[in-house]
């Protein structure tokens, strides 16, 4: 039993003893695991802002937190919030407002909205003051702080600080669509060194406004398909068109195994590996050798000590954009071999979108639970399959049941960045 | 979090190998280290921009070259001036180490960029606003602005992980990518963080550092809403202080490759300094709460220290609370046994925000490594004249708003050093 505290090279084992989620299925594991494995989806018409003459009108937007007023860094305090208690609660570690170590959190970019520069705009009466120079001019005349620490970068992650008395700096960090991951990585990283022996990692992601709507659309990375929402999302199929924007976040309360078994908590699932190469080839595009991903899923096998065959099911990135989710069989594939052809693969987002900054940690706790109910979320909307993929089991339409002891996920990101984690199950 | 080598002998030795700087002083250390030791002239001086963004006064980028580290125009157009100037001075800092173009240590260098992220569009915004405010008001109409006005190559210079991926893009760049957020403390935690996973031994080689573009109306008012600039004629960091603070927002870029002392002998590099040590905290800045951490961070840090002079390189940004109680602190290390030889640096710089900390130790390397302390910046009388070389500069950050931090520099034997 003493070995198994320390992993294959040696360094602390990491486990996780507690997990909440947010999507736009609902709020807690419970209930987001009833839908995903009822094949349900979360996406809908977007009520939150007009949607008028733009392309796409569809989203996972999360509206049932009653964010008012509707801001992105307020909606992800909100989410990160609600996943966050409901992760502490479960691992019921430490004392209200005391959480034993230090926060990494996942969450996007912060930036003035359009309802905060209207604000202002309509402060300044002299109209000799045009644009910027009117918005700082009534900056000026009048102090607007509660404004200012909403839209600094470390506002989600000092809010969160507060809250929950995490230990040292809080760690805001932006690797884009693979920050969940990220965040989970750097905790990971910081147990194994020794620096904590406890961590709280989260994502959260409430972006959804018109703006970054009309930004990803023009990109062309956004599905089109507005109806029905709920089909908008074909992952690995054929005529898959783009992503849907969606809100969630995610928390995983991480330790070490062996302060873990010492107080007695529940292990909920054992975080193997991780690993990560960037690509410098394009900035939305992937090389198109697939060498950055072939290595990321690569690393994190050998970092995790485990070979392809162990792995039971890939938790997919699975945008629905024809690029990624070729991209992501095709270095499956060329990391796992043929093993790849039988082994399950699925993509949350089918059901749930695409999480953005907080999708990483999201698909870590449907991923550990997929291992703790010996049921795999299926893809939902996979009408066609793709006939540049081959062999592919994408556990369609319907959920199945099947003993996973280990799953890789997946998150890949703009700007080259790709992180993949391996998840166990409690060594025996 | 805190660690330092009294606490982990057996780490290894984290060493700077490669520095890139670019200010409104110029590019590169030797540039910088002549603008500010007086070498240049007898005395040292600011450039700033006193008109375009006035009432803020804003140290305005040098000319740059861009093409001599971005040698392809189809780059350099995807990005806004804040990723120029952090995807360029990443090559200087590169280029300096002797690592530019060798792609097998690239390929397995590790990065951490501490970002905000980019500019907006100001003829958009104020065509948006001027179209949907006021009696005349449309909301609706901002949907069609925004979908003919929005460039997709502006959102992805906006995205903060996106200096990251130019920096891979341009200099190759892959063992790891990582952005932190958050101010002034993304920089002290990146730092902090390269300098954990190297003294591990989960890194052994890192590139590390931010950009800020002070030339934007957009980012004035991201701090002017707290009433944080300073908006009258320009004074020094410390003078600022007195006369009801403010901060003075400078164009900087600031890398540093750090790496493992083994990984550098074998590779034969040579380092400017050693980081010895580096510790960082939160408070919600009750008042003298920054001064407290700051005290007891050092307290831990400085358990090894010689007492005697200490080389202070002060982050200060000149807002009123942070940067007076941050002075408190450096005047009050006379009663732990060190004199304190302080310089802030934002005098002449400016302040970067994520980049602040990184030009910290930018200096101080260059300063332990020519063995000389830079000259006083201000004339506030808290920056003493110095002669003898300096052997341990500790940097500080205080952020404008929250975190806390203190990096420890060493001098090398003069085998190993630059």
């Amino acid at each position: 039993m003493v070995n198994s505290l320390k992993d294959h090279l040696g360094r602390h084992v990491v486990v996780v003893t507690g997990m909440g989620v947010v999507t736009s299925l609902g709020q807690g594991q419970q209930d987001n695991w009833r839908d995903l494995t009822a094949a349900k989806s979360g996406i809908r018409h977007i009520s939150r802002f007009s949607t008028e003459g733009l392309r796409t009108t569809i989203a996972g937007c999360i509206d049932f937190l009653n964010v008012d007023p509707y801001s992105a860094p307020a909606l992800s305090i909100a989410m990160a919030e609600s996943a966050a208690s409901e992760a502490i609660e479960q691992a019921n570690i430490g004392s209200k407002g005391d959480f034993p170590g230090p926060l990494f959190l996942a969450t996007p970019p912060t930036e003035l909205e359009w309802p905060q520069r209207r604000e202002l705009y309509a402060e300044e009466s002299d109209t000799t003051f045009e644009g910027y120079d009117r918005l700082l001019s009534a900056c000026r005349a009048n102090k607007h702080e509660e404004m200012q620490r909403l839209f600094q970068f470390a506002s989600v992650g000092e809010h969160l600080a507060d809250k929950y008395g995490t230990k040292g700096l809080p760690i805001s960090l932006s690797t884009a669509c693979a920050s969940g991951g990220t965040a989970i990585q750097l905790g990971v990283e910081a147990i194994r060194r020794g620096d904590t022996d406890t961590a709280l990692c989260v994502g959260t992601d409430g972006t959804v406004n018109l703006e970054a709507l009309v930004r990803f659309s023009l990109l062309s990375a956004l599905s089109t398909r507005n109806n029905p929402p709920e089909a908008a999302m074909a992952s690995f199929s054929n005529d898959r068109d783009g992503f849907v924007m969606a809100e969630g976040a995610a928390c995983l309360v991480l330790e070490t195994y062996e302060k873990a078994k010492a107080r007695g908590a529940e292990i909920l699932g054992v975080l193997m590996g991780c690993g990560e190469h960037a690509d410098d080839f394009h900035r939305t595009r992937t090389s198109p050798d697939g060498m950055p991903m072939i290595k990321t899923i690569q690393k994190a096998l050998v970092d995790a000590g485990v070979e392809s065959s162990d792995i039971g099911y890939v938790n997919a990135h699975g945008t629905s954009t024809p690029e990624n989710d070729k991209m992501e069989y095709f270095s499956l594939k060329q990391a796992f071999g043929d093993v790849m052809e039988t082994t399950p693969i699925s993509s949350n987002k089918s059901m749930i979108g695409h999480t953005l900054s907080a999708a990483g940690a999201v698909e870590a706790v449907f991923s550990l639970m997929t291992m703790r109910n010996s049921m795999i979320p299926p893809t939902i909307n996979y009408n066609t399959p793709d006939p540049d993929m081959g062999k592919i089991d994408v556990v369609p339409n319907k959920a199945r049941e099947a003993d996973v002891s280990a799953v890789i996920s997946n998150s890949f990101g703009f700007g080259g960045q790709n992180v993949s984690v391996v998840y166990g199950r409690e060594p025996k | 979090m805190k660690r330092n080598d009294a606490m982990s002998k057996e780490n290894a030795d984290v060493w700077i190998t490669g520095i890139g700087l670019l200010s409104s002083l110029g590019e590169g250390t030797n540039t910088h280290w002549a603008a500010m030791s007086g070498t240049a002239g007898s005395t040292v001086t600011p450039v700033l921009d006193e008109e375009n963004y006035a009432p803020y006064p804003v140290h305005p980028l040098v000319e740059v070259d861009y093409a001599t580290q971005i040698q392809k125009r189809g780059d350099l157009r995807q990005m806004e001036p804040w990723q120029r100037i952090g995807t360029y001075t990443a090559g200087l800092a590169l280029a300096d180490a002797g690592l530019a173009g060798d792609f097998e240590a690239l390929d397995r260098m590790d990065m951490i960029v501490a970002a905000g992220s980019g500019e907006r569009d100001a003829a958009m915004d104020q065509k948006v606003l001027e179209s949907t405010s006021g009696e005349s008001a449309n909301k609706g109409h901002s949907n069609e602005i925004l979908k003919s006005e929005l460039r997709p190559t502006l959102f992805l210079a906006q995205l903060s992980n996106l200096l990251a991926g130019n920096i891979s893009i341009v200099h190759k760049v892959t063992g790891s990518s990582r952005t932190y957020m958050g101010e002034e403390l993304a920089g002290l935690a990146s730092i902090e963080n390269a300098y954990n996973r190297i003294s591990s031994g989960q890194s052994d080689l890192m590139l590390i550092g931010g950009a800020n573009n002070a030339e934007r109306k957009d980012s004035l008012l991201i701090f002017e809403m707290g009433q944080n600039l300073w908006g009258e004629e320009f004074k020094s960091i410390w003078e600022r202080a007195e006369a009801g603070g403010g901060l003075v927002q400078g164009s900087v870029g600031a890398f540093l490759v750090l790496e493992s002392a083994d990984y550098a002998r074998a590779r034969g590099a040579k380092a400017y300094a050693k980081l010895s040590g580096i510790s960082s905290d939160r408070c919600r800045r009750d008042d003298g709460q920054a001064k407290d951490s700051l005290d007891s961070q050092f307290d831990k840090l400085s358990a090894t220290m010689e007492k005697g002079d200490l080389g202070i390189l002060s982050g200060a940004s000149g807002t009123k609370q942070a940067t007076a109680e941050e002075l408190a602190f450096i005047q009050g290390l006379g009663n732990k046994g060190f004199t304190p030889i302080a310089r802030a640096y934002g005098s002449m710089m400016g302040h970067s925000f994520e980049a602040q900390m990184p030009v910290g130790l930018a200096l101080a390397a260059i300063s332990l490594s020519k063995g000389e302390y830079l000259e006083p910046l201000d004339g506030s009388g808290v920056e003493a004249s110095a002669d003898k070389a300096p052997e341990q500069i500790m940097v500080t950050s205080v952020g404008h708003w929250r975190g806390e931090g203190l990096a420890l520099l060493t001098s090398l034997d003069s085998k190993e050093a630059k």
